[in-house]
């Protein structure tokens, strides 16, 4: 690898923790702007002013914003995520549990959606223009343009409602066996595997049709292969950047679609605690929440731009 | 290209059937957004139905919802909010976005890469995320979703438009202009903004979708419009209680959503080649 890759790749490193010192920014001062002061919501309107004055100064809400800031950002950066509000839980530990279920959740809708969007999205290009070619890009377009909590509660509608195969709420807390645990997650990963695919089907299709209309996959077809053997010994190995950074990219559409959908499964998750956090104005946990999604999407996004880099030949 | 080239100096644009269909769903749309409160069968807040969440009868088309309000009329009323509010977040992102767009392309130099910088971090949060910080922050009200939904989509629109200018500003025509001693202003309006309009406006309906999209889901979470007041994604929301009964008040909101974002989806997808990529 040469210096120049490595060059390049510091810079994308650099730019993603510039945006998000920038994105830091945003979170803290879009929370800050909270109209009321804090020590009064905290203490409620019936409290003495010396009792507010006394935790203005605890909070150190009296400094200046900047030193806020830098105080608050200092803290989530040694790991210490602030008190929630609502009820003096260390926000790091109301965080815990949850976020290894919301990984756990999103790591078994990758393992479904990959395989199932690849082969879906290699086979559409290799047959464009065929029928299954359009029944699959109608379909993503359908999927991509309908909201995420359509394609859960259509998934609800017929798994449950229609069908009755599967429970329409989730609940991760008591699952004793295989058969259970299949039935918990069923439905949230197959909303959101539908919600990713889509996109990566897309994506995916696009990436390996742009191969295809190079010369020297042509010359292949001319030679008389196969349009099966011209796509996947001629096309895809050159297709292969492309393709990872159409995943990592469209894995980025699971922090909008986990949102919707732990909401409506009540999944115990930290996408569920961000919502109920925003009912309740619990600001730490939700600049906490939010700080892990925006971290989460930017190093997909990172990802996706250094193996588009790497997977370039003509920087190797 | 060879028969309709001839076809459309005759009668101007051509659209495709499918494009047709996507311009008449989103114009009904558009109609009943204005004429709502003349048309609606019940009052939107008045309970009529002695059963909740109601089928569909003869008296109420598309049945009751949780309390036994009607339906359709909800639904009519609700295209107001889900359309109006859209349609106003959306031009005020295009109409940011293209003239910072446009300005960064002329000027160039620090302005253009200290926006360009900024404009990229702020489309770096996801926009569900930006919706619940500043739905938790301020509170949700019609004004402050319109501003939010601007304000997250003003990124993409800068970078669509900015990047069709840069273009342009390559021509020889702004050389000229240039030359002539024309200003920034001048050079923006009549000699780049005429040539972006039609992908310009192509992107707008698509960043519409978007934003339909998003304020679906927010109000989805309860977090969007509030009541008494309801779009297409807050009857969702109130209804959901209905989902395992399959009660059409929780289907036919939703349908009503996709059946507008389709429409424009398809409207977009078959423009006629001219407006749609023309210098793109």
């Amino acid at each position: 690898m040469s210096t120049y890759v490595l060059n390049l790749i510091a810079v994308r490193l650099l730019i993603a923790a510039l945006t998000l010192l920038i994105v830091s920014f945003a979170v803290f001062f879009a929370t800050a702007m909270l109209p009321g002061d804090t020590a009064t919501i905290l203490l409620g309107q019936a409290a003495t002013p010396e009792a507010v004055a006394g935790l203005r100064t605890a909070m150190h809400l009296d400094d200046p914003a900047y030193l806020r800031f830098l105080r608050w950002l200092g803290g989530f950066l040694s790991g210490d995520l602030g008190t929630s509000y609502v009820n003096n839980v260390a926000v790091a530990d109301l965080i815990g549990g949850r976020f290894i279920n919301t990984m756990r959740l999103a790591g078994i809708t990758t393992l479904f959606s990959v395989p199932l969007a690849l082969t879906l999205g290699i086979t559409a290009a290799m047959f464009r223009g065929s029928l299954y070619d359009r029944a699959v890009t109608i379909l993503t377009i359908g999927v991509i343009s309908i909201p995420e909590f359509m394609v859960a509660t259509s998934a609800v509608l017929v798994f449950s409602v229609y069908l009755k195969w599967l429970p329409a709420l989730s609940f991760a807390n008591d699952v004793t066996s295989v058969w259970q645990m299949l039935q918990v997650y069923a439905m949230p990963v197959i909303s959101l595997t539908f919600v990713v695919a889509a996109q990566m089907i897309r994506m995916t299709r696009a990436a390996v049709i742009d191969t295809i209309n190079t010369p020297y996959v042509e010359t292949a077809l001319l030679k008389g292969a196969s349009r099966p053997r011209m796509v996947l010994r001629h096309a895809l190995p050159n297709a292969v950047g492309p393709i990872v950074n159409a995943v990592a990219l469209s894995l980025s559409y699971l922090v909008g679609g986990v949102i919707i959908v732990e909401t409506i499964f009540n999944y115990p998750g930290i996408a569920k605690l961000m919502v109920d956090g925003v009912a309740t104005r619990d600001l730490p946990l939700i600049q906490s929440c939010a700080m892990i999604f925006c971290i989460g999407y930017l190093s997909l996004i990172t990802l996706a731009d250094i193996i588009a880099i790497l997977a370039n030949p003509r920087l190797r | 290209m060879t028969q309709s080239a001839t076809l459309s100096q005759k009668f101007g644009y051509r659209f495709s059937w499918v494009g047709m269909i996507g311009l008449s769903i989103m114009l009904f749309w558009g109609i009943i957004a204005l004429i709502a409160p003349h048309i609606i069968p019940h009052p939107v807040g008045e309970i009529v139905d002695e059963d909740y969440f109601g089928a569909i009868s003869s008296r109420f088309w598309l049945g009751s919802d949780y309390l036994g309000r009607d339906m359709l009329s909800r639904i009519l009323m609700g295209a107001r909010y889900t359309v109006g509010i859209s349609l106003a977040a959306v031009s005020i992102a295009c109409f940011c976005g293209v003239v910072l767009g446009m300005t960064a392309a002329v000027v160039g130099g620090w302005l253009d890469a200290a926006l360009s910088r900024f404009l990229d971090a702020m489309n770096s949060i996801p926009g569900k995320l930006s919706g619940l910080v500043v739905v938790a922050a301020v509170g949700s009200s019609i004004t402050v979703l319109i501003v939010t939904l601007a304000v997250i989509y003003t990124p993409g629109a800068y970078r669509f438009a900015r990047a069709l200018a840069v273009n342009i500003n390559t021509m020889d025509y702004i050389t000229v202009a240039r030359t002539r001693g024309e200003g920034i202003f001048y050079i923006i309006r009549s000699e780049i903004l005429p040539n972006i309009t039609g992908p310009v406006l192509a992107d707008l309906g698509l960043r519409f979708v978007f934003i339909v999209l998003l304020l679906s889901g927010l109000s989805f979470l309860g977090l969007g419009v509030q009541p008494p007041y309801a779009d297409w994604g807050a009857l969702v929301h109130e209804n959901v209680g209905g989902l395992p009964f399959g009660a059409p008040a929780v289907i036919v909101p939703s349908l009503a959503i996709a059946s507008l974002t389709i429409s424009v989806n398809l409207l977009i997808d078959n423009l006629p080649q001219k407006i749609r990529d023309r210098n793109a």
